[in-house]
């Protein structure tokens, strides 16, 4: 997801630790983490994941103004056809793989860009969940002094219908 | 605590149980911090009547969040240089989740893991890698 601003803040990290049920206090106490090798908070290695929060047009969050797929008096509130924002109506999509590459960990006080550029698609074939599309997005996140942190490529894949899970 | 490379073997195994009946509420705190909000993840009826699954299920992050905990616990604070995975199977309310790092090589100041979590049925849900640097 591109971003213009990211602002690594440490209540941020620490409702992203608990959120991972990570009680690691490197997380969450500045004092504690000053006496660890990284010298201060960091976040964990997943974070990087919710800079959708600060992405002003990420899909996958309901908008003011704006007609949101989730249930409410309907179990949907969009009708089909309209799209489901890639949420899953009959089968929509869903995350494939995830890679990081650590470049340096982050800390409060970063503030961060990222720029997606669009990897390699292809198909398969499954009997859980029929034709399968999958699309890679490279994800590159810079620091304030505009140094690479963190190298991220996910794979998201739309599926013909749900996946069986039996 | 890292690592030192000269206690490390190929097969050494470290383990961690993730989380023992994994509660709604949970991936409802992994919606909220993440940002994704995917009605697949908090919304039964969404999940259930439009999109056709049995239950609303884990974010496959939230897993690789839980996992990347264990990682951490046995790497130290700070350590990883890498960590991929591939999402297998769905992660449903009520599972249970154990994840196991495998050394696969150690070279100089970094170690090469093999990553697996599995749910309570030995079904593997997310399988990767890790690379970390050690003493």
């Amino acid at each position: 997801m591109a971003v213009d601003k990211f602002a690594i803040e440490a209540s941020h990290i620490m409702m992203f630790a608990r959120s991972i049920a990570d009680d690691n206090q490197v997380y969450y106490d500045a004092d504690y983490a000053a006496t660890t090798e990284p010298g201060s908070i960091i976040a964990p290695p997943t974070f990087a994941q919710s800079s959708a929060q600060f992405d002003p047009d990420y899909f996958l969050r309901p908008k003011v103004g704006q007609a949101w797929f989730g249930s409410g008096k309907e179990p949907s509130g969009i009708s089909r056809g309209e799209g489901s924002g890639g949420g899953g109506g009959g089968g929509g999509g869903l995350h494939a793989e995830q890679h990081f590459e650590y470049h340096r960990h982050l800390t409060p006080g970063d503030v961060l860009t990222a720029t997606v550029k669009p990897g390699k698609t292809w198909e398969k074939e499954s009997k859980r969940a029929g034709k399968l599309t999958f699309s890679e997005t490279v994800t590159e996140y810079r620091d304030q002094n505009g140094e690479l942190v963190i190298t991220a490529t996910g794979v998201g894949v739309r599926t013909e219908r749900p996946v069986d899970s039996k | 605590m890292a690592l030192n490379s000269s206690e490390l073997s190929v097969g050494d195994t470290y383990s961690e149980c993730l989380v023992e009946d994994l509660k709604r509420t949970q991936i409802v705190m992994y919606a909220g911090s993440s940002g994704d909000y995917n009605p697949l993840h908090t919304d039964e009826i969404y999940t259930t009547k439009v999109a056709g699954y049995p239950t609303v299920f884990a974010h496959g992050m939230l897993t690789m969040g839980m996992t990347g905990r264990m990682l951490t616990n046995y790497v130290g604070d700070g350590r990883l240089t890498k960590y991929g995975v591939r999402f297998t199977n769905q992660v449903w309310p009520g599972d249970t989740l154990n994840a196991t790092a495998t050394v696969e090589e150690v070279a100089g100041d970094k170690v090469k893991l093999k990553v697996e979590t599995t749910n309570q049925d030995g079904l593997v849900v997310v399988s990767g890698y890790a690379e970390a640097r050690v003493d």
